[in-house]
């Protein structure tokens, strides 16, 4: 019988992930309601020192297979040996983070296993009647919430999107069983070539990960505008960000896109100047902890999502607020 | 080259709205698009086939309506478009889809398969690696660009954080992102042939019959179904201040920047 919660752990240049530290968060309550264990699953080259991580973040147990076509994701080998492992041990659950790994490997893995895989879930919980894991999605641009189940396959998989789920707390007093699962890899398993790796070299901001975020929307005007918030950006030890419009428009580099398309953030304060909140964009940031906007049409729907909106114009505000930051913390 | 290149047509998301009253979507007067990731696959599709020649097929699967879709990607240039259309391929998930999908191809001549990336009202990525799987062939998602070298496909593989510059042999699947191509515009000789001297072939179960097992198509051979869907409680709106001065603001901002010890 199928037993056990699976996360695939992500690793890039041996480092793990932060999402897959998230995954294993969300496993330990969906193993807690099932009564059964977390196991993370580790693929890479001389990965084996970094499974006690996963330890440390709370799996029971780590799986890992150790070879050189491991060391830089490509479907193939990757696909191989998911589908190995799942097979041998045959879990109830199995959690992929919904990146650009994730979303490549876990269709193909679920495509390989005949079971179903619900894409970019924002929320998973146990079914306590039916045992059942309900997943819930964005679909339709963000517009509807869909929660989707498995039924008569197994495993039920889900491909997580990253920043939604909470991270446990490290304790380097954990303990677990770390086994390896050898896989016999042959060159045909290797049916791409990479030819280059290049490392995307300007210094991308993870903006998942900033506490503070000023973002700026099509009030900003042109690409100019991103100055201002800089300025405030940085007098409050944050990050800027955007949304959609100003992406497209050049302004700015996807990677600080919030929104549907872009990334999701949770920062302790999300400040949202000229951004009128279209519901691709509030799916993004409505999860922050305090939401502060600055927008000239009181009617904006950035509003309802805000805990405090000034109607306003930023080019004004923003500016006389920087200065003001600065004094304060001059003052302290 | 010979390329297949997947096709859905899809409701414009971006003009979806919330009925304020009801909670639920107005679907009314909401335009039907060809998907972006998947139109900028067409673009693709005709500059490799204008560089190294072969023909451009169009496939997709959906009801009836689904080939205007399939007639604006010949008029920008298509040779062939096939529909699949059948009650028996009804609701669907990715998995059932991308069965059907596959079992089509398996008809086909293609040296490439070029899949969007992702739809806009699923958000999925699914279809496109799945297929693949199913027709067992190699697969490179996330592609923003794509060439082709001596007989190898050449692919820029895009991630979070780095590119892969990948090459693969055919036949291969592809997904593409939007940022691959800017498609270009239909000619009014396009839209022209596109009616009068193009096709779209429709085709049922009867079709790929003996290229997929009955079990694994439509609603029934979904591993997944939906069961419910409900729209997001908004969250409540917090104090709005109208008819301030900068200065005002200014100073109901820092005061609430202090109460939450940010500042």
């Amino acid at each position: 019988m199928s037993k056990d919660v699976y996360v695939l752990a992500e690793q890039r240049d041996g480092e793990i992930q932060k999402v897959s530290f998230e995954l294993i968060g969300k496993a330990k309550e969906l193993a807690k309601d099932l009564n059964q264990k977390v196991v993370a699953i580790l693929l890479g080259s001389n990965i084996k020192e970094k499974a006690h991580d996963l330890i440390e973040y709370g799996a029971d147990e780590v799986i890992y297979t150790e070879d050189e076509m491991l060391k830089e994701y490509v479907t193939e080998p990757y696909t191989k040996a998911t589908y190995e492992i799942i097979k041998a041990n045959d879990p109830e659950i199995v959690l992929f983070g919904a990146s650009s790994i994730g979303r490549d490997l876990a269709p193909r893995v679920s495509a390989r296993l005949h079971t179903g895989l619900t894409a970019d879930c924002t929320g998973l919980e146990i079914d306590l009647d039916t045992k059942l894991l309900m997943m819930t999605r964005p679909a339709f641009g963000g517009n509807i919430m869909a929660t989707i189940i498995c039924e008569n396959h197994r495993p039920q998989m889900a491909t997580v999107r990253p920043g939604v789920m909470d991270v446990l707390e490290k304790e380097e007093s954990r303990s677990g069983k770390i086994n390896e699962f050898p896989i016999e890899f042959n060159e045909k398993d290797m049916n791409i070539k990479i030819r280059k790796v290049l490392k995307r070299t300007k210094k991308t901001v993870d903006i998942t990960e900033a506490n503070i975020l000023v973002s700026g929307g099509r009030g900003l005007g042109d690409k100019k505008g991103f100055n201002k918030l800089m300025k405030l950006s940085e007098a409050l030890g944050g990050e800027i960000a955007s949304s959609r419009a100003n992406v497209d428009e050049g302004w700015i580099e996807k990677d600080y896109q919030v929104g549907q398309t872009g990334k999701t953030v949770r920062p302790d304060l999300y400040i949202a100047t000229g951004i009128s909140g279209a519901i691709q964009h509030l799916a993004g940031m409505e999860e922050s902890e305090f939401i502060i906007s600055i927008n000239k049409d009181s009617g904006a729907p950035i509003f309802e999502v805000s805990d405090l909106g000034i109607v306003g114009d930023l080019h004004d505000i923003v500016p006389k607020l920087t200065e003001e930051i600065e004094k304060v913390k001059n003052e302290s | 080259m010979n390329i297949v290149v997947c096709v859905k047509q899809v409701p414009d998301t971006t003009e979806v709205k919330l009925d304020p009253k009801t909670n639920t979507l107005i679907r009314k007067g909401v335009p039907s698009i060809i998907n972006p990731d998947d139109k900028s696959g067409i673009e693709s599709a005709l500059r490799l086939k204008e560089k190294v020649g072969g023909e451009v097929t169009l496939l997709s699967m959906g009801p009836p309506q689904a080939e205007v879709a399939l007639r604006e990607g010949l008029a920008m240039g298509a040779d062939k478009a096939i529909l699949l259309s059948d009650r028996a391929f009804g609701g669907a998930d990715t998995w059932a889809t991308s069965s059907t999908l596959a079992a089509a191809l398996k008809k086909l001549d293609y040296d490439v398969i070029i899949a969007g990336r992702q739809a806009i009202d699923g958000d999925t990525a699914q279809v496109g690696p799945q297929i693949a799987e199913h027709l067992e062939i190699p697969q490179v998602s996330y592609a923003e660009e794509i060439n082709v070298e001596e007989g190898k496909v050449v692919v820029k593989r895009q991630f979070e954080d780095r590119y892969h510059i990948v090459e693969v042999n055919t036949p291969c699947l592809i997904t593409s992102l939007s940022e691959l191509a800017e498609p270009r515009y239909m000619s009014v000789k396009g839209t022209f042939d596109a009616y009068r001297e193009k096709d779209v072939k429709v085709w049922g179960l009867d079709e790929i019959e003996d290229t997929v097992d009955k079990m694994n198509l439509g609603l029934k051979g979904s591993p997944t179904r939906v069961k419910k869907s409900f729209t997001k409680q908004a969250k409540g709106a917090g104090e709005l201040l109208d008819d301030v001065t900068a200065e005002e603001a200014v100073e109901a901002i820092v005061t609430k920047l202090r109460e939450k010890h940010i500042i």
